[in-house]
């Protein structure tokens, strides 16, 4: 078997990525370990979108809702933990958590259920109407951040004490870090899964042609709301993650100009790529810091790069570099 | 008086909108002719705005500035659309959103750039101040009932221009099949621009009515544009009147919501929870109406030609 460009670009990245927070600790600029581990998070959100907008195709413009409800899980479990009151839901009432592995779980199944409920009405549309969807569900999401004083409302919420993880201080940034890339290289490892499965297959074949599969027995709907939810499920878990690296969540991680920062990794690194957010992720969450180190106006020039990659850099970074995919 | 203010809300709602038809109708266009979906719609509503602020601050007169607004959003639309939106026509719709949202961060740079970032304020002109009675015994703001009014003319007047002029012909025909109205020597380049530019015209209007009721500042278009998605969603993309009927429905639902839901709650539950309940639920209730409608009609109210 021979191993493809892409294969080696993928792996060249994974390592790079693992190399900076090493190197920043290195040469004395343990700054950079945090900056690592937002490209990590990030890049694991729009793995996330990804399986939804590169295989499926199903551009969503709403998937801030899912990284928010993420973030909301990890702050609502830690400020219930912290203070001992337990969460009420009406007949049955459960503690807070400072436990990670019990907060990604909520999150994936929070994720999971809105995802749901959004796909299962956002999906009966196609083109621009769902990409108008998915936005107005996200931003019904966000109004109800803002307007529910319960936690925070528009101030955010404060998560005091990062939560832990068994057998690490995830206080220790280089740790922390390390807990990211693993869920990250898991996220991946499930995106290639995916893309490989009979389903990954269907799905990517609904994108290209839907009567087709359709006429061969298989109900498109049902494979994109599949699709869309676990992809809602591995952003919301990517959210909760953030919300730790913070240590804060507000309704902005809710935003709609989240939603198109996801989109914008992707088209970045390269749409439908496997590392494509990964590469994606590295160069946004680069670009913000240099620019922004030059100037205060830093927004400006990126809005004129991503005109620029739209408009004549077809294929994001990993299309320029390892040329076409095998398969459109 | 609970009559007065309930009538008081209504044209609150009207008011609002009218507010959105205008943008609605512009983004909803542009649509229908090009196949474009324009996130950046926001940042000429937020054009205008800023013009009228300048302007009427440079020469003391709001009108002057109303007309800069319309003057100047029209401009940025006809030079954003043949510096960037014409490459965009035969690409997919995640180009275009892309696009669309880099050009959203560079005009909001760039007019934070120009003005700062403190909001400008712009006064109601002196012939558009003050009241008048409604039935019941309260008192109405003039200028809120003047944008209603001038919402309905525009509205009328884009009747018109779409139905009896050869421009709106050839925006029809643009409509339904391009390929042919550029066979038959219509130059469509310019047609494209021309649509491009009164939308953009319509948007900083908007931007400028509403500028002298909230503050002028950078990020102002952007709630204002997902409300306008919201409406043309519901009313079926690319559609005129279904645009003006999601702009009305969106407008007069989120105002009453507002108002009523809280009070309705408040037969149930102790006034402070009612309030909270009331208010969460009143912020998400355009989206639900939108989900009860989509769920019903895929398409839209007023289901256009294309999808």
């Amino acid at each position: 078997m021979t191993i493809s460009r892409e294969t080696i670009i993928n792996i060249v990245l994974a390592l790079l990525l693992l190399a900076i927070p090493y190197a920043a600790i290195q040469f004395g600029n343990p700054f950079y370990v945090t900056l690592a581990t937002r490209m990590a998070i990030l890049g694991l959100a729009a793995v996330g979108l990804n399986i939804a907008l590169g295989f499926g195709g199903l551009v969503s413009f709403g998937h801030a809702a899912f990284f928010g409800i993420g973030g909301y899980v990890a702050g609502i479990l830690a400020s219930h933990s912290l203070s001992g009151a337990p969460l009420n839901f009406g007949v049955f009432s459960v503690p807070g958590t400072n436990q990670m592995p019990v907060i990604w779980l909520v999150a994936l199944v929070a994720g999971g259920l809105l995802a749901a409920a959004i796909g299962a009405i956002s999906l009966r549309t196609s083109g621009v109407y769902f990409i108008m969807i998915t936005l107005a569900f996200a931003q019904m999401t966000y109004y109800f951040a803002i307007s529910w004083p319960a936690y925070g409302g528009e101030d955010g919420l404060s998560i005091l004490v990062r939560n832990q993880f068994p057998g690490v201080n995830t206080m220790v940034p280089l740790n922390y870090f390390l807990v990211c890339y693993g869920v990250l290289m898991v996220g991946l490892l499930v995106s290639a899964l995916i893309r490989d499965s009979r389903f990954g297959a269907a799905l990517q074949a609904a994108r290209q042609n839907e009567v087709r599969v359709a006429s061969v027995g298989i109900t498109p709907f049902r494979i994109r709301l599949v699709a869309f939810v676990i992809s809602g499920m591995i952003t919301a878990l990517a959210g909760a993650l953030y919300a730790d690296l913070n240590r804060f969540v507000s309704p902005s991680m809710l935003s709609w100009h989240m939603s198109g920062e996801f989109i914008v990794l992707i088209i970045l690194g390269g749409v439908g790529r496997l590392y494509g957010p990964v590469a994606g992720a590295m160069l946004f969450v680069m670009f913000e810091f240099l620019l922004g180190g030059m100037t205060e106006r830093w927004q400006f020039f990126l809005g004129l790069i991503l005109l620029g990659v739209v408009l004549f850099a077809r294929g994001g970074l990993i299309g320029l570099i390892a040329g076409k995919p095998r398969h459109g | 008086m609970q009559i007065a203010l309930f009538i008081e809300q209504i044209l609150n709602g009207l008011q609002l909108g009218v507010m959105l038809f205008l943008m609605a109708a512009g983004l909803t266009l542009i649509f229908g002719v090009m196949g474009l979906i324009n996130l950046a719609h926001g940042s000429l509503y937020m054009v205008g705005a800023f013009a009228c602020a300048a302007v009427a601050a440079a020469t003391g007169s709001f009108w002057l500035g109303l007309a800069a607004s319309l003057a100047a959003a029209a401009a940025a639309g006809a030079i954003m659309e043949v510096l960037v939106i014409r490459r965009l026509y035969d690409r997919d719709h995640l180009d275009q959103v892309l696009a669309t949202f880099a050009l959203i961060l560079v005009f909001s740079e760039a007019t934070r750039w120009l003005f700062g970032s403190f909001p400008l304020y712009l006064d109601i002109p002196p012939l558009l101040q003050g009241t008048v009675p409604l039935p019941g015994g309260s008192r109405y703001q003039l200028y809120r009932l003047a944008i209603i009014g001038v919402g309905i003319a525009v509205a009328v007047g884009m009747y018109l221009l779409i139905t009896k002029t050869r421009l709106g012909m050839r925006i029809r025909a643009g409509q339904s099949d391009r390929d042919m109205i550029g066979a038959l020597g219509v130059d469509i380049r310019l047609l494209y621009t021309v649509v491009f530019a009164f939308g953009a015209a319509l948007a900083g209007f908007a931007g400028a009515l509403v500028g002298a009721l909230q503050s002028v500042q950078v990020g102002m278009g952007e709630p204002v544009l997902i409300l306008a998605f919201v409406v043309i969603v519901i009313g079926g993309i690319g559609s005129i009147k279904g645009a003006l009927v999601g702009a009305i429905l969106v407008g007069v639902t989120d105002t009453l919501g507002r108002f009523l839901l809280p009070q309705l709650f408040g037969l149930m539950m102790p006034p402070s929870q009612a309030g909270l309940v009331g208010g969460a639920l009143a912020s998400m209730l355009i989206y639900i109406v939108m989900a009860v409608i989509l769920a019903v009609r895929p398409q839209g109210l007023f289901p256009a030609m294309k999808g």
